[in-house]
């Protein structure tokens, strides 16, 4: 039985699904973040398999692109959940109600 | 078939890691099922012959990224008693279903197996993620990304700094 890319992609549907359950059901900051960057890689499978079943490179760079994003994006949002818990003593996203939001 | 093989246990490996992220009671436990997880995915690269991602993805991820996610589960504690109960009604269910509707859409496309609105590959020549191949085309064709990117790191440094510089401690500080 092969391993086509569609199985690659399934793969990377149901990291994305439980990704997305996750950044749902967590309350802490610091999981929810971690959520997302399950979701990241999960097209970064995605974007590998197609690469590959297109004949193309092009794919593999996406993936490098997602990764530094992710890098630039992990360093100021765990900034700010340090900064946000300093002055709060929490890392819960329900108690962020600053803004009467 | 050992593809077939390589890809049951490792596909089994990265979804007990995705479930240990979002069920785990501990920070810690979740911070190494993602871990378990990027590693799994790195070498489903390997199979894909993306040789320089796959290192990335290790040295990037699993190394600096997931070091910098303990750091600060370390640094700001570990709070068991995370209250997980829903203020919309029905969002689990909802969110359930949906879950399932994609996992519907993605078996359907494991049984369609290949797919017949991607352009068949033009050559036949296999992609080979190589140092040398990926660097050539980052620095042809994704150069204008690719000076981007910096940019984008380079504000996301400075942020960080600005945020860690003037936090609460240091507006106490200059009030006193």
């Amino acid at each position: 039985m092969e391993v086509t890319a569609g199985w690659y992609m399934s793969l990377a549907a149901l990291l994305f699904i439980i990704g997305a359950g996750g950044m749902l059901i967590r309350r802490n900051a610091l999981m929810m973040f971690m959520s997302i960057e399950l979701m990241l890689n999960s097209v970064n499978l995605t974007f590998v398999a197609a690469g590959k079943e297109l004949g193309s490179l092009d794919g593999q760079l996406a993936v490098f692109f997602v990764l530094v994003v992710a890098a630039a994006e992990v360093v100021v949002g765990l900034a700010i959940i340090v900064s946000v818990f300093q002055h709060r003593s929490s890392a819960s996203a329900d108690e962020l109600s600053d803004l009467r939001g | 078939m050992v593809e077939l093989v390589l890809f049951v246990i490792l596909g089994a490996v990265a979804i007990f890691g995705a479930l240990s992220v979002v069920f785990a009671k501990n920070p810690v436990y979740g911070a190494m099922g993602l871990m378990m997880t990027l590693f799994s995915l790195a070498v489903f690269y390997v199979m894909h012959l993306a040789h320089l991602v796959a290192a990335v993805q290790i040295i990037v991820y699993a190394g600096a990224v997931m070091t910098l996610f303990l750091f600060v589960i370390m640094l700001i504690g570990v709070d068991r008693d995370e209250d997980t109960s829903e203020k919309l009604p029905m969002q689990r269910q909802l969110v359930a279903g949906l879950g399932l509707v994609v996992v519907l859409i993605a078996g359907v496309a494991v049984v369609g197996g290949r797919f017949d609105w991607v352009r068949p590959a033009t050559s036949t020549i296999e992609v080979n993620g190589t140092v040398q191949e990926a660097g050539l085309a980052l620095f042809t064709d994704w150069i204008l990304p690719f000076e981007a990117t910096s940019l984008l790191l380079i504000i996301a440094a400075a942020g960080a700094i600005a945020l860690a510089y003037y936090g609460p401690r240091r507006r106490d500080r200059e009030d006193a």
